[in-house]
């Protein structure tokens, strides 16, 4: 399994100054899998996203994608292997509009099918069409999230980070970006790596799913193993069932 | 009235002038949040280019059409500013991004000073003159026009609209923009932002190139130390119309023009630069992010 994985994180370690965020951190994602990862704030799962693109750098460790070793590459050389990322805070663009938020996504892509995909993105976040003229920075944060994956999808990943998707958002929406995300995988075998904290919602979609405390990967395993896991169910699940 | 209007026109001529020049301090500042000092150097290095390029011209060919000789010293200035920009914020600055916000601006100081001294030591420290290369002046109204204001007017007029549209309209312009407001995920998307930078020193670069050039024909005399106070000038307009904002810096180029020949006008030549300083003093205190600039949020 490990040979074929399409992202194979080893061993990582990355720091914040003297400060250690991740540590031997151990991570696969095969093609068209979707694979979740959950933990409470603060354990690393944003800083892992990162260290896939090289921002924050590695220290230690070593991070490949479809075989090629990715732990040294400039984060835009990275980015341009076709790894798509939604980010932490989203980061939209705020002084461009919509539209070009979407432009600035498919500029991997040349914006070679730009028009094809826009009308995709479209279908699927409706709300987006109203606000193609609008400025990133005037929108709400539903709405930004809703670009800010979008914008990824623009450059037709092969793989898709996306941190946190449903943060700030109404329960119907995340229940259709769920569905929207579990039929680009179905439909076009996109692989999805997923941080959640609505760890029931994550790892009902997921495939597998890791567990990460502290900077640490403390369990593995199939998204139906963690969700009967006592220990995941006690930690993010009873209580805080979405 | 005919002398009003006539003053008008002069400052027209010479806001176009430090529109230009301001161009590329507003566009460094937006996309790396500094103020490169060495601009108005580079604009002097521009003028010197374009006069070596004339007089290499007349060498070689005695007698050459006024048009074409005038391209040809922009392409070679824009050419010979556009290197040496790269090259200092290659050697310079690019070493000091990410350490702390007075490091590159005392290096830009710096390389401000080393510029003007090699033009210094390798031109020489007296005033370099060409022969007027356009001399035609017209009377309308009683107003007298020259065609060298004419020229600059119209040169500064194609150019702002060509950078227009690189900068709004194309994908160079969006890679800018997107970097200028999010570098980070700019690089998320696959741009390269060392060398979207690097395009925007070049881009700043040749506008200082043409204003050289401009400056050279309109004055018919340039020396090592001509960049310092239209590059100073240049800047106030830049901080003047909002720094970080390009059509804030054409604004502010054109307003520190007519404060300047209006003041020289009406009051006296002498103060003419106190009268442009006072104004920015005033409009610091009241508007501390210029005439169109956003309320700058500290970025962390």
């Amino acid at each position: 399994m490990a040979a074929k994985a399409l992202l194979q994180v080893e061993g990582v370690e990355t720091y914040y100054g003297n400060i250690r965020a991740l540590s031997g951190v151990t991570v696969a994602v095969n093609e068209g899998e979707i694979v979740a990862l959950i933990g409470a704030n603060g354990a690393g799962k944003s800083t892992l996203m990162m260290t896939i693109f090289g921002s924050p750098r590695a220290r230690t460790g070593k991070i490949t994608f479809a075989g090629t070793d990715i732990t040294e590459m400039p984060t835009h050389e990275i980015a341009r292997m076709r790894i798509a990322q939604s980010p932490e805070g989203r980061r939209i663009f705020p002084r461009m509009t919509v539209k070009e938020n979407l432009q600035m996504g498919a500029s991997l892509d040349n914006l070679q099918h730009f028009d094809e995909d826009v009308e995709k993105m479209f279908t699927l976040f409706p709300r987006l069409k109203e606000r193609i003229a609008q400025r990133g920075g005037t929108l709400s944060g539903g709405e930004q999230q809703m670009l800010s994956i979008a914008r990824a999808l623009m450059a037709r990943p092969k793989l898709l980070l996306l941190d946190e998707p449903s943060l700030g958002l109404a329960p119907l929406i995340v229940k259709q970006i769920f569905d929207a995300i579990r039929e680009l995988n179905r439909t076009q075998g996109l692989t999805v790596f997923l941080v959640e904290q609505n760890a029931f919602g994550a790892l009902k979609l997921a495939n597998r799913g890791y567990v990460m405390v502290n900077g640490k990967v403390t369990m593995s395993g199939t998204g139906k193993e963690l969700l009967a896991d006592p220990e995941v169910r006690a930690a993010y699940l009873e209580g805080g069932r979405h | 009235m005919e002398y009003f209007v006539q003053q008008l026109i002069n400052g027209l001529t010479l806001g176009s002038i430090y529109g230009l020049i301001a161009i590329g301090y507003t566009m460094v500042y937006g996309i790396i949040g500094m103020i490169n000092f060495a601009h108005g150097d580079i604009f002097m290095v521009g003028a010197f280019g374009a006069l070596i390029t004339f007089l290499v011209l007349v060498g070689l060919f005695y007698s050459v059409p006024v048009v074409v000789a005038l391209l040809v010293m922009m392409i070679v200035a824009m050419l010979l500013t556009s290197l040496y920009n790269w090259t200092i914020e290659k050697v310079a600055y690019r070493p000091l991004r990410g350490s702390f916000r007075l490091a590159p601006l005392i290096t830009a100081i710096g390389m401000s000073i080393a510029l003007s001294n090699f033009v210094q030591v390798t031109q020489g420290p007296r005033n370099k003159p060409i022969p007027p290369m356009i001399s035609k002046v017209y009377e309308v109204f009683g107003i007298s026009i020259s065609l060298k204001q004419i020229v600059i007017v119209i040169v500064t007029t194609v150019l702002l609209v060509i950078f227009w549209y690189l900068v709004n309209k194309t994908s160079l312009g969006r890679a800018q923009r997107a970097c200028e407001q999010d570098r980070k995920m700019a690089a998320l998307l696959g741009i390269d932002v060392d060398k979207t930078i690097s395009i925007t020193f070049i881009m700043g670069a040749s506008l200082a190139a043409v204003a050289g050039t401009l400056y050279l024909m309109y004055y018919g005399v340039v020396t090592f130390s001509d960049g310092f106070v239209p590059g100073v000038k240049a800047f106030t307009a830049a901080v003047l119309g909002g720094i970080g904002s390009i059509p804030g810096a054409v604004l502010g180029g054109l307003l520190i023009g007519f404060i300047e020949s209006m003041w020289s006008a009406y009051f006296s030549i002498d103060y003419k630069d106190v009268a442009a300083f006072s104004i920015l003093a005033i409009v610091l205190i009241f508007l501390p992010s210029g005439l169109m600039g956003r309320p700058e949020v500290e970025k962390v």
